[in-house]
């Protein structure tokens, strides 16, 4: 093994305060970025929740719609005319909106009610833990998430609230099915959802389309289209990223995960280009003695690139350790952090990437390295 | 007559600017041979280490001509002449310049390394050439734990253990002792005699004189004697000098 790394360890090692310093600063700015882009990925999954368990294959949304919380309305005529095209198995409406939850102490609350046919099974409430999703179409029945108890003022199953005025029971509960928005989902049938968002039995707020399995994909979309006028025909891929797009982007919550991971960036790279640099300083007499010795200028850079690679994944390494226990914390919380294994290969990456263009500052320093230093001490 | 390395026709050297410019060579002819030990002597100002980092290949003339092993430094860029250097020189430096996070063995190693002879070959080597300096039991120590002659030791084994054709060392036995000093110039003048070296050492230490084949005075700026032969011939006081 050549002496490269050996020289670029004992570098790094010999001044164990400086090490210090460069770990705290790449740790700090790997999980400054972590949280961040886990946070987005997190916040990304949230808002398609929905759309990521709905059995549909396409949606019909009032025009302009950007959201699955959006509350416009679609006239339910189109129903009918989307079932008469060639290769479509069935058309599901769908109520949602906002609505308030009484307490029996009479405290209100704000709930987001999700109401489809259950019989047709296109969204149903998952991860029922307690109770029977399929008991919904009986009358003031609910199925609410249990991490949402203290919010809604209930101990469990069989407990009883108003919503708009109407009693309810709690028939089901779900575990992990979370809002971003905070305001807990309640789950009904489709009677029930006009009836707790006061929808007429005219409108619908989308349409879940499942197409026959040897349906035109392509020419079915296009029939679709024509039938549904200003409505907007878009397959689960296309909702999602709508979703993602307008929460993420047109809210600015997005930008602002990205700003911040940005800013992890910059402080890491400045952190770590200042201890390089800093290390490349007191090192300076060794790398003349080795140009004066005859060594090539990429023999030097390779100690220094060595230097900031071996920073980079301890430093990766620790935030890694740090990051998985921020996720473990976070992973009932209102906004989990997610991190994906390319999330993590990126990291490192970017780890590398950071610490190795941080020892660009001092490879310039050392470019300038006159071996004849040598002989003048 | 032995082989060749360095030779140097009609180098001048002008350091400085303006008011500050100085001649610190005024035409100098020299060669430096196979198998001889040449040592390069003058006063403080004489411009014997401008001729060193000349001849080293570290500085570059303002006129006349540098050739190494064939090789003409004309034109040469500064990573031509670190080639020039890695393929053809050794260096001994005054204050050692060890590198302290590294043992003895991996010091030497180091002059293999960076000409891309790495692997358990080279650190094989790299303790053997150690062992020919007397340090073989040292091969683990850092130049912490080392003297000064040991230190120096070391950098001499770091110098030929690449197999230069020519070794320059600048004032190797200043900061030692007369047994440190004796021993240093004898691995040095067994390093040009039985393994064929061109070894010129830079200094002003009358002691090293009888280790010497050539003596060559350099004043203001030009060679002004050139001596051979037995130390006797030579000027110095007998009880001053380190005895071969």
């Amino acid at each position: 093994m050549s002496l490269v790394m050996t020289l670029a360890s004992r570098n790094l090692f010999h001044d164990q305060l400086r090490f210090i310093a460069t770990l705290v600063g790449i740790v700090f700015s790997v999980v400054l970025v972590l949280i961040q882009m886990g946070l987005f990925l997190g916040f990304g999954r949230m808002v398609t929740t929905m759309i990521d368990h709905a059995n549909a294959d396409l949606w019909v949304l009032p025009k302009g719609a950007k959201c699955f919380e959006d509350p416009s309305l679609l006239d339910l005529k189109l129903r009918d005319k989307v079932a008469s095209v060639d290769g479509v198995a069935s058309v599901v409406p769908m109520v949602i909106g906002f609505s308030d939850w009484r307490l029996d102490s009479g405290e209100m609350t704000p709930v987001f009610i999700v109401g489809a046919d259950l019989k047709a099974g296109v969204l149903q409430p998952w991860n029922v833990v307690e109770g029977d999703g399929r008991a919904l179409s009986q009358s003031g029945s609910v199925a609410v998430d249990r991490s949402y108890f203290d919010r809604l003022g209930i101990k469990g199953l069989d407990a009883t609230a108003e919503i708009r005025g109407r009693r309810v029971k709690v028939i089901a509960l779900t575990d992990g099915i979370r809002s971003f928005t905070t305001t807990p989902y309640i789950f009904v049938d489709l009677k029930n959802a006009r009836l707790y968002t006061g929808t007429f039995p005219s409108r619908a707020s989308d349409l879940i389309i499942r197409l026959k399995p040897d349906a035109d994909r392509a020419k079915a979309i296009e029939a679709i289209r024509t039938q549904v006028g200003d409505a907007e025909v878009l397959t689960s891929d296309e909702f999602r990223s709508r979703s993602r797009s307008f929460w993420l982007f047109g809210t600015g919550a997005g930008a602002a995960l990205f700003a911040g991971a940005l800013l992890g960036v910059i402080v890491g790279t400045v952190i770590v280009a200042q201890t390089l640099y800093s290390s490349t300083k007191d090192h300076l007499s060794e790398f003349a003695t080795l140009r004066a010795m005859g060594s090539s200028n990429k023999y030097i850079y390779n100690v220094i690139i060595y230097q900031a690679l071996l920073s980079a994944v301890i430093g990766f390494i620790l935030a890694a350790a740090i990051g998985y226990v921020v996720v473990e914390m976070t992973a009932k919380s209102a906004l989990p952090i997610v991190i994906t294994p390319w999330l993590v290969i990126a990291l490192l990456a970017l780890t590398i990437a950071m610490c190795v263009s941080s020892g660009i500052v001092a490879i310039i320093r050392v470019v300038r390295i006159d071996p004849v230093t040598v002989f003048m001490r | 007559m032995s082989e060749i390395v360095i030779e140097v026709k009609e180098i001048k050297k002008t350091l400085g600017k303006g008011a500050g410019q100085v001649q610190a060579l005024r035409g100098v002819d020299l060669t430096l041979r196979r198998g001889e030990l040449t040592l390069l002597m003058g006063p403080s100002g004489s411009g014997k280490t401008t001729l060193l980092l000349i001849l080293g290949c570290m500085l570059t003339p303002s006129s006349g001509t540098v050739t190494v092993c064939g090789t003409s430094t004309r034109n040469a860029d500064k990573e031509a002449l670190a080639k020039i250097r890695r393929d053809h020189t050794g260096f001994v430096f005054q204050s050692y310049h060890l590198f302290p996070t590294l043992t003895a063995a991996q010091n030497v190693q180091l002059a293999l390394d960076i000409r891309g002879d790495h692997g358990r070959a080279a650190a094989k080597k790299a303790r053997e050439v150690l062992g020919l300096v007397g340090l073989g039991q040292k091969a683990k120590s850092r130049p912490g734990a080392l003297s000064g002659g040991e230190q120096q030791r070391v950098a001499i084994a770091r110098a030929f253990v690449a197999n230069p054709s020519v070794i320059l060392a600048d004032e190797p036995t200043s900061a030692l002792d007369s047994d440190n000093g004796r021993t240093i110039m004898r691995i040095l003048a067994e390093t040009a005699h039985e393994r064929d070296r061109a070894v010129l050492v830079v200094t002003h230490d009358p002691r090293i004189i009888p280790f010497g084949d050539r003596i060559i005075e350099i004043e203001d700026g030009l060679l002004v004697t050139e001596k051979s032969g037995e130390p006797e011939r030579l000027r110095i006081p007998k009880a001053a000098a380190f005895r071969p």
